[in-house]
C-alpha cells in the first residue's frame, strides 16, 4: 500500500459522513413507485453542523435513516466514520447518536430509568455512567427532574431527554431529525446550545434536518432539498449574499394596512415571498433590478426600504423559482369568492373569564381571560403543552370547563342548542375528515351538515374546488391526498357554510414552510372578508398575522395584546428590534413584565 | 325539516363509510353466513351414529335378533365384533367406540326359559351428555326387543304392559335443529349490529372526526339516529335473511305471524344498537370498541337460553338474564316459528326489549357529548 493511499484511508476514517450518489426508491406492490432520493452526494466533517432544509416529502428523513443504517439505499454508497453504512450497520450504530422525529422514550419510566435503559442498550460501562449522566443533565438542565416520569415532562423537556439518550455513548456523529418541532422557543434555543457545545468540545459531526428556516442560520453549511435532490448547498452567509438587493420592507403603523399590503404582494408574480415580521411587511422580489422595486412602491403607494436578507428569504426565493418553472397552480390561491360579511367592529364575539380546567389535580389551564371582537384574527400562542388546545376545545364546547365562563356569540356551546354552532367553522389539529370518502363526498357531507342543499350546495362545493385547487382531485379518497391538500380540504370543509367565526387548531402544524405561507394568506383573505378567526399555533412568527394574541405557557396566560404591544415588552438595550419569539423568551425567563391580562381584556368588555 | 336533512346527510355518510371500508363490508357479510351454516349444522343436541362394538358370547338366534335392532338404528353405527373381553378397555380408551354391548352366553337360554336375561352396556362417560343419551336410546331398543320377543310359555298369554305413548308438541320429532335454527337470526344479527355500532363512534374518535361532528350543528339525538340507521338496516336485513334461510334451507316450520317477527326483531336490534353505541361512546379507539362488544356478546349468548335452558340456571343468574335482550328475542322467535305465535302472544317479550332499547339509546346519546378525553 502506498503512502498516499494510507493517508487517504486515514482521512476517510476521520470523515463522519461521506455519501456518494445515494438513491432510494420505494416500490411497494400495488402502490406508485416513489423516488425518495435521487442521487445525493454529501459530506459532513468533524466539528461541523450541516443542516438539511426542504419542504415535506423532500426526502430529509429518508436520507437520515439511510445514513443511520435503518434503510438500505437503492444505489450509491454511504460511508459513516470510515465504515460502510450498509455492511457494517451494527458497528456504525454503536458509534453514532440518532434522534428520530419521535424519540422512543418510555413514558412510564422516570427520566433516570430512561437514561439507564439506553445506557444498558448501548452498553455504556457502569463506571463511566455517573460522569456521563452528570454532564448530560447539566447540559440539559434536567437534573432536578430525574425522578419524574418521562410522560409528565413538557414537550421541550422530552426532546432534551431524547437528545440525552441519543448522546449517552459519546457518539462521534449525531443525526437529528427535526429535533425542535413543536418545542417552545426557550427549549429550542437550549437544544441548539447543547449541540453547539458538543461540536466545539468533542469535535463531533452533526447532521440535522429542520422545518424552522431560522435554525438553518445556526448551521455551518446547509443542504437545500427538493424532490429527493440537493438543489443547492453552501454556508448560510453565501445564501444570504445572493439575495442582497432582493429584499425590502415596508413600515406600517396600522396592522390592518400591513396585512392588506402583504395580501396583495403575495399575488404579484414579481414577488417571490412576502411576510410580516416585527410589524413590517418584508417583500422578497424575484429579481434584483430597481425597476421592479419602483413598480412595487408605486403599486402600494408606500416607501420601500432595503432590508438585510435572511436564509429564509433565500429559501423562499428558490422555492418560488421552482414553482414558477413547475407551474403548480394550487400554490397561488385564487383570492376572492368568499362572500364578505358585514363587520360590526368592536362587538365582542367571544368572551372568556377566569377559565379553569383541571384534569385530576393537574391544572391544565387557569386564569385565562380574553375577549375577541368581530372581524379580528385572534391568536392563541404557546409551545406544546401550554394549554392552548385545551382552551380551544373548551371554546368550541368539546370539553367541559372546571371553572370560569366561556361565551361564544352569547352562548355556552356546550349547553346551547345545535343551532348556535351553525355559524362556526372548525378545523381540528389533526386531519379530521373521512379518509375513505372522496373529496367531493366529504364536502357534500359537511355542506349538508350545515344545512346547505341543492343549488347552494353545488355552488359552494364548486367554490371550494376552485378556491382551494381541489377540482382535479375531487374523486380521490381524502386519505390519499398529499399533506398540503389534506389541509386545504379540511379548511374548505370548515369554510363551506361561510361561517362568521372560524376556529383553527394548529392549522400549520406539521406543514412545510411553503404550505404555511399559503395557509396564512387564506386566513388573511377570510379576515378581510369579515370572518372572525381564532387560531392556535406554536410558530411564534405566525403571531404577526394576528390582530391580537394571547401567549400562554404552562396553562397560564403570559401576555395579551397586539403584536406591537407584545414585541415592545422585550425591547431593551440588547434587543432594539425584538421579534415575537424574543418577547416569548423574555417573558418565559422573567426578563419582561407580562401585561396585566385582566386589565387588558377589561378594555373591551 | 333541517333536522331531517342533517340526519339524511349523516346516514348517507355512514352507509358510504361502511360500503367503502373492506373490513366493515366483511363484517356485514362474512361472519353471518359462516356462523349460520356452522351453527345450523354443527350445533345440535341430537346423538347420531354412536360407534359401538359387540361382544356376543351367546351367538344364539335371540342375541342376533337383538343386535340386528341396534344395527338397524340411525343412532348407532356398528364398528366391530369382539372375541375377547380384554379387547374392550383399549377400544374405549382410544375412543374407537363409545359403547360396547356385551351379551352373556346364557342370554338365549334365559329368554327361552322365561328368566329375565341380562345384557351389559359399557359406555364412555367422558362426554356425559352423549353417554346418557346413547344409554337412553339403547334402553329403548332393548325394551322394545323384550316386548316383542315371543314368550316361551305360549299358552299363558301375558298381556302387554300399559304402554306410554309420547307426543311432543311443537317439535314432534325432537329435532334440536328446530330449536337452534329458529333463534339463529336473532343471535347472529347481534354480532353484526354490535360490531357495526360499536365501531361507528370509536372509529370517528380514533381518526379525530368525532370532534368535527360535535362542533357541527348536530344534536346528540340526530347523531344517535344517523348512527343507528345503518346498523339497524344491516342488522334487520341479516336477521330476516337468516330467518328465511332457516325455513328454506333447514326446513324449520314458520307457523307464526310475519308482523310479530318484524316487530320483535326491530325492537331487539334497536336495543343492541343502543348497547353498541354505548360501548362505542366509551371507547377511545376501535380496538377498545371491538373488545367491549365481544365482552358483551359472550354473556348475552350464554345467558339467553339459546343453547342451555334458563330454568336450569341458579336463581340469582335467572334474575340477571332479565336484563339480557337476547333472552327475550330467543324466546320470542321460538314462539313465532314453532308455536304459531301472533303479535299478542309475544307482547310480553317485546315490552322488556322496548324498555332496554330506550334506556340504552338514551345513555348512548348522553355519552356522545359528555365523554371527552
Amino acid at each position: 500500500m502506498s503512502v498516499t493511499a494510507a493517508l487517504d484511508d486515514r482521512r476517510h476514517a476521520s470523515v463522519p459522513i461521506r455519501g456518494t450518489d445515494v438513491a432510494k426508491r420505494f416500490s411497494e406492490r400495488g402502490k406508485a413507485v416513489v423516488d425518495a432520493l435521487r442521487g445525493i452526494s454529501l459530506e459532513v466533517g468533524r466539528g461541523e453542523v450541516v443542516g438539511l432544509v426542504g419542504p415535506d416529502g423532500a426526502g430529509k428523513t429518508t436520507l437520515i435513516r439511510c445514513i443511520a443504517g435503518l434503510l438500505r439505499p437503492s444505489a450509491g454508497t454511504i460511508s459513516v466514520l470510515g465504515l460502510d453504512a450498509v455492511r457494517d450497520t451494527l458497528a456504525v450504530r454503536s458509534r453514532i447518536g440518532y434522534m428520530p422525529q419521535k424519540f422512543g422514550l418510555y413514558q412510564d419510566l422516570t427520566v433516570q430509568e430512561n437514561l439507564d435503559l439506553y445506557a444498558d442498550l448501548q452498553g455504556v460501562p457502569v463506571a463511566e455512567r455517573p460522569a456521563r449522566y452528570a454532564r448530560l443533565m447539566k447540559m440539559t438542565n434536567l437534573a432536578p427532574f430525574t425522578r419524574r416520569l418521562a410522560g409528565r415532562l413538557s414537550g421541550g423537556m422530552k426532546q432534551k431527554l431524547g437528545l440525552s439518550c441519543a448522546l449517552i455513548k459519546s457518539p462521534e456523529l449525531l443525526l437529528l431529525d427535526e429535533p425542535t418541532v413543536g418545542v417552545d422557543p426557550v427549549s429550542r434555543r437550549e437544544l441548539w446550545q447543547i449541540v453547539g457545545e458538543l461540536v466545539s468540545q468533542d469535535q463531533i459531526g452533526v447532521l440535522v434536518s429542520t422545518a424552522y428556516l431560522d435554525e438553518a442560520e445556526r448551521c455551518d453549511r446547509v443542504l437545500v432539498m427538493f424532490d429527493g435532490q440537493v438543489v443547492d448547498r453552501g454556508s448560510p452567509v453565501s445564501f444570504r449574499e445572493r439575495l442582497v438587493g432582493h429584499v425590502d420592507q415596508v413600515h406600517c403603523d396600522d396592522q390592518r394596512i400591513a396585512r392588506r399590503i402583504h395580501s396583495r404582494a403575495c399575488d404579484l408574480s414579481l414577488v417571490a415571498d412576502a411576510t410580516i415580521r416585527s410589524g413590517r411587511v418584508r417583500i422578497v422580489r424575484a429579481t434584483a433590478d430597481a425597476a421592479a422595486r419602483r413598480t412595487l412602491a408605486d403599486t402600494f403607494g408606500v416607501a420601500l426600504e432595503p432590508a438585510a436578507p435572511t436564509f429564509e428569504d433565500a429559501f423562499m426565493h428558490m422555492a418560488d423559482a421552482r414553482r414558477a418553472s413547475n407551474e403548480d397552480p394550487g400554490h397561488h390561491p385564487v383570492v376572492g369568492g368568499s362572500a364578505s360579511h358585514p363587520v360590526d367592529a368592536g362587538r365582542v364575539v367571544v368572551r372568556v373569564r377566569d377559565l379553569l380546567k383541571r384534569f385530576g389535580d393537574f391544572e391544565a389551564v387557569s386564569g385565562v381571560s380574553f375577549d375577541v371582537c368581530a372581524g379580528e384574527v385572534f391568536g392563541l400562542l404557546g409551545p406544546n403543552g401550554a394549554g392552548k388546545s385545551t382552551t380551544f376545545r373548551m371554546l368550541c364546547g368539546l370539553l367541559a370547563v372546571s371553572g370560569g365562563e366561556v361565551r361564544v356569540a352569547g352562548h355556552d356551546l356546550r349547553k346551547t342548542s345545535a343551532r348556535a354552532r351553525a355559524r362556526l367553522g372548525y378545523m381540528a389539529q389533526q386531519f379530521s375528515l373521512y379518509s375513505q370518502l372522496s373529496v367531493q363526498e366529504n364536502l357534500d357531507f359537511f355542506g349538508r351538515a350545515y344545512g346547505l342543499t341543492g343549488r347552494r350546495l353545488r355552488d359552494r362545493v364548486r367554490w371550494a374546488f376552485e378556491h382551494f385547487g381541489l377540482g382535479q382531485r375531487r374523486n380521490a379518497p381524502a386519505g390519499t391526498l398529499p399533506g398540503g391538500y389534506k389541509q386545504r380540504l379540511a379548511m374548505a370543509a370548515a369554510m363551506l357554510h361561510e361561517p362568521d367565526l372560524l376556529f383553527l387548531d394548529e392549522p400549520t402544524s406539521g406543514v412545510d414552510p411553503l404550505a404555511r405561507r399559503e395557509f396564512w394568506q387564506r386566513i388573511n383573505d377570510f379576515a378581510e372578508g369579515g370572518v372572525t378567526v381564532i387560531v392556535t399555533t406554536h410558530f411564534m412568527e405566525e403571531a404577526e398575522y394576528c390582530d391580537r394574541m394571547l401567549i400562554m405557557a404552562h396553562g397560564r396566560p403570559l401576555a395579551l395584546g397586539t403584536p406591537a404591544e407584545i414585541r415592545a415588552l422585550a425591547r431593551d438595550d440588547v434587543h432594539a428590534d425584538p421579534s415575537i419569539e424574543d418577547a416569548f423568551v423574555a417573558l418565559a425567563e422573567g426578563r419582561a413584565r407580562p401585561i396585566d391580562v385582566t386589565a387588558a381584556s377589561g378594555d373591551h368588555a | 325539516m333541517k333536522t331531517l336533512r342533517r340526519i339524511i346527510a349523516l346516514t348517507i355518510k355512514e352507509f358510504l363509510a361502511i360500503a367503502k371500508d373492506p373490513k366493515s363490508r366483511f363484517v356485514v357479510i362474512g361472519p353471518p353466513l359462516i356462523q349460520f351454516f356452522v351453527f345450523g349444522y354443527a350445533a345440535t343436541f341430537d346423538v347420531k351414529h354412536v360407534r359401538y362394538a359387540v361382544f356376543d358370547e351367546d351367538r344364539s338366534p335371540a342375541s342376533r335378533a337383538l343386535l340386528a335392532r341396534f344395527d338397524g338404528s340411525e343412532s348407532f353405527r356398528f364398528e366391530r365384533a369382539l372375541d375377547h373381553e380384554r379387547e374392550i378397555p383399549a377400544l374405549i380408551d382410544n375412543q374407537e367406540v363409545r359403547m360396547v354391548l356385551r351379551v352373556p352366553s346364557n342370554f338365549g337360554a334365559d329368554l327361552a326359559a322365561d328368566r329375565a336375561p341380562a345384557i351389559q352396556i359399557l359406555v364412555d362417560g367422558r362426554n356425559s351428555n352423549v353417554a346418557s343419551i346413547a344409554l337412553g336410546y339403547a334402553n329403548t331398543i332393548v325394551a322394545e326387543f323384550s316386548a316383542r320377543w315371543p314368550r316361551a310359555s305360549a299358552g299363558s298369554t301375558v298381556l302387554p304392559m300399559a304402554a306410554v305413548v309420547d307426543r311432543a308438541w311443537y317439535n314432534p320429532n325432537f329435532l334440536s335443529r328446530w330449536y337452534i335454527a329458529s333463534a339463529l337470526g336473532g343471535v347472529i344479527c347481534t354480532v353484526v349490529v354490535m360490531i357495526l355500532a360499536s365501531l361507528s363512534v370509536a372509529r370517528e374518535r380514533e381518526f379525530g372526526t368525532f370532534d368535527q361532528l360535535l362542533v357541527a350543528p348536530f344534536s346528540p339525538t340526530e347523531i344517535l339516529i344517523g348512527k343507528s340507521i345503518p346498523a339497524f338496516v344491516f342488522g334487520l336485513a341479516i336477521a330476516l335473511l337468516l330467518s328465511t334461510a332457516a325455513v328454506w334451507w333447514f326446513d324449520i316450520p314458520f307457523e307464526g305471524s310475519v308482523s310479530a317477527l318484524l316487530l320483535i326483531l326491530s325492537i331487539y336490534i334497536l336495543a343492541i344498537v343502543g348497547i353498541g353505541l354505548f360501548v362505542s361512546s366509551l371507547a377511545m379507539t376501535m380496538q377498545q370498541g371491538l373488545l367491549g362488544s365481544f365482552i358483551a356478546i359472550m354473556p348475552f349468548v350464554i345467558l339467553s337460553g339459546f343453547t342451555t335452558p334458563i330454568q336450569s340456571m341458579p336463581d340469582w343468574l335467572q334474575y340477571l338474564t332479565l336484563l339480557n335482550p337476547l333472552r327475550y328475542v330467543t324466546a320470542g322467535l321460538r314462539q313465532i316459528f314453532l308455536e304459531a305465535a301472533a303479535l299478542p302472544d309475544v307482547i310480553h317479550q317485546i315490552w322488556p326489549l322496548a324498555l332496554i332499547a330506550s334506556s340504552t339509546l338514551t345513555v348512548a346519546a348522553w355519552f356522545f357529548r359528555h365523554r371527552t378525553g
